[in-house]
């Protein structure tokens, strides 16, 4: 084939081209519901909330509740582990942030976190570690009084989700 | 590719070869042209083969007992282990029978690279063969997760949390793997049905193994290429066939110790416990083969490279046939390449041996080691030993040497005695 020659298009070249055109739209639109079936369905997503009770927690001491099939931390802080947790430069933090950013102002005592660590997912133990938070057993990671990754292969601070005081006694998660 | 054609004797086996010719097939993998210099460690074919069979055929069994929901799995396995007849000997078979094939798959696996049979012209059988190898890994992963256990689920959350190290996406992509916002019924029932999928597409996998196999032939212990068919070859069957056969034998009287003496002894005993979301075991351990890429994970003290490097063990594999730069295949005539081989083997079972015990102090500097070895075998040593090693005289056939008795035979032969 010489050169003029490959410039034409002809309609058998137009009828290629919207073929495999509609034919890749077609394909597409067929497995995009393959693929979303494996995404979360409306029966996991309808578990979102759940209510918690917190008015029998003693200060120093710390609950879990299950929230979308993850552990949540609801730990009452002691005035000193509040300093303590505050006192911490954030230079010395991989990832850096203030306590005043991880609880709501004027509720300062209660640090509600997801027990998931960020590393691959194991629930850290209370109260161990080197720095008097959370440890985890799986990969060794250390998390300070405010949840904060500081030694170990964890890359974040645990994670705080959405909730709110609905009254003094009861926090609502999600 | 058959060496010569073939002709059913019979009229109605004439009839219907000339429509579908299976009777060509099978004259053609009785016939087929073997080295007659295979040594037992060519026997672990047969035997994977076995293997897969083994778990497809008591797999098929279990699944008409076991009930593939987070509520009702764990009792489910407890069912089958004391009310099912025979169940505890079937799920034994079934949790051991994938020790057993990856056992076997290692010894096949370290075969290959002590001969050479990953190299020119076999690249692609070897390449079929890693498919194969990852797809066990799957496979065994997912079954593990069916008991529903402690171990089960705390293996699945850290191993789909592997997931999540991924850039921008990694959290999606990790939701998306459970169904759920963490590892949940979603999840349980989805790997069981990949579960059930996965050995038909290994049994897939492997005729097209077996396939890339026959068209050149064997790797050989002097790994020259032969004649087919020639006074170095000998027939399938029966040479072959009686071979693996007694191997096989072997093989199962091993197989069926773990089964009945020891059933217990290569699994966790906190997969005895039922799954428990808000409570992780002190220690977790994935199943021992896959301990060495364990212990490459937690060697690195950042969760994306540690993930990236545990993927590049397994993968660096497949380009293998490429780094290796040496023109001589088998480690018998490559003094230098054989030394590393078994330093190869060593820094493996250290890696192993490191996976499972906990992550700190003289074993997390072991771990270290022998990751940073593991690569630079196959990155730095393997290219370089294959442009200076001085290998020594390969015989010209299989027969020549034993003719002759040369020097350099009594070599490969101690060598062969020897691994």
């Amino acid at each position: 084939m010489d050169k003029s020659e490959k410039k034409i298009t002809t309609r058998r070249d137009f009828l290629f081209t919207t073929s495999y055109t509609v034919g890749a739209v077609g394909l597409g639109a067929v497995i995009w519901p393959l693929v979303d079936q494996m995404n979360p369905d409306k029966a996991q997503k309808a578990l979102a909330t759940t209510e918690v009770d917190i008015s029998q927690i003693e200060p120093g001491k710390s609950i879990t509740v299950l929230w979308r099939g993850k552990p949540v931390f609801l730990k009452r802080r002691t005035q000193e582990e509040i300093l303590e947790a505050r006192s911490v430069s954030l230079d010395e933090l991989p990832h850096p942030e203030k306590d005043e950013e991880r609880v709501k102002s004027g509720k300062d005592e209660w640090l509600v976190m997801l027990g998931v660590c960020t590393h691959l997912g194991c629930v850290p133990l209370s109260n161990k570690g080197d720095y008097k938070g959370w440890f985890c057993p799986c990969h060794g990671s250390h998390y300070d009084l405010s949840g904060r990754i500081r030694k170990g292969p964890a890359p974040k601070n645990m994670e705080i989700p959405k909730y709110e005081f609905v009254n003094a006694n009861t926090i609502k998660i999600g | 590719m058959s060496e010569h054609e073939y002709v059913p004797k019979s009229k109605a086996g004439k009839w219907f070869n000339d429509r579908l010719p299976l009777l060509s097939l099978a004259s053609h993998l009785t016939d087929y042209p073997t080295p007659k210099n295979l040594n037992y460690w060519w026997t672990f074919g047969g035997i994977l083969t076995f293997c897969l069979l083994t778990q497809i055929i008591t797999g098929i069994v279990l699944a008409m007992h076991y009930v593939a929901h987070a509520d009702l799995a764990f009792a489910s396995v407890e069912h089958i282990m004391r009310d099912v007849n025979y169940g505890w000997l079937i799920r034994y078979i079934h949790s051991n029978g994938a020790s057993m094939f990856f056992l076997a798959v290692y010894i096949h696996i370290f075969r290959s690279l002590f001969y050479g049979s990953y190299k020119s012209p076999r690249e692609i059988i070897w390449i079929i063969g890693l498919m194969i190898y990852l797809l066990m890994m799957a496979a065994a992963f997912m079954g593990y997760v069916l008991p529903w256990g402690q171990m089960s689920f705390w293996g699945a959350t850290v191993i789909t949390n592997l997931f999540s190290a991924i850039p921008l996406v990694g959290d999606s992509i990790t939701t998306w793997l459970w169904g759920a916002y963490s590892v949940d019924n979603p999840t349980l029932t989805r790997f069981f049905s990949l579960h059930y999928l996965i050995p038909f597409l290994i049994l897939g996998l492997v005729v097209l193994h077996i396939w890339a196999l026959h068209i050149p032939g064997n790797n050989n212990p002097v790994g020259i290429d032969i004649k087919k068919p020639s006074k170095d070859t000998v027939p399938f069957h029966p040479y072959i066939t009686i071979k693996d056969a007694f191997a096989l034998l072997l093989f199962m009287i091993i197989f069926a110790g773990f089964v009945f003496f020891a059933p217990n002894v290569l699994g966790h005993s906190d997969n005895y416990i039922q799954a428990n979301p808000m409570v992780t075991p002190a220690h977790i351990v994935p199943e021992w083969y896959l301990l060495p890429f364990y212990a490459i994970l937690r060697s690195v003290p950042d969760k994306l490279g540690g993930v990236i490097l545990m993927f590049s063990a397994i993968f660096i594999l497949f380009v293998l046939p490429w780094l290796d730069t040496s023109k001589v295949r088998s480690a018998v005539f490559r003094p230098i390449y054989r030394q590393f081989f078994w330093i190869l083997v060593v820094d493996v079972l250290v890696l192993g041996y490191v996976g499972a015990m906990p992550a700190e102090g003289i074993y997390l500097v072991l771990a270290r080691v022998g990751t940073i070895y593991y690569f630079l075998h196959f990155i730095v040593i393997l290219p370089v030993v294959g442009y200076f090693e001085k290998t020594e005289p390969v015989p010209l056939s299989i027969s020549e040497p034993v003719l002759t008795g040369s020097a350099d035979y009594s070599m490969a032969k101690k060598d062969n005695e020897k691994i």
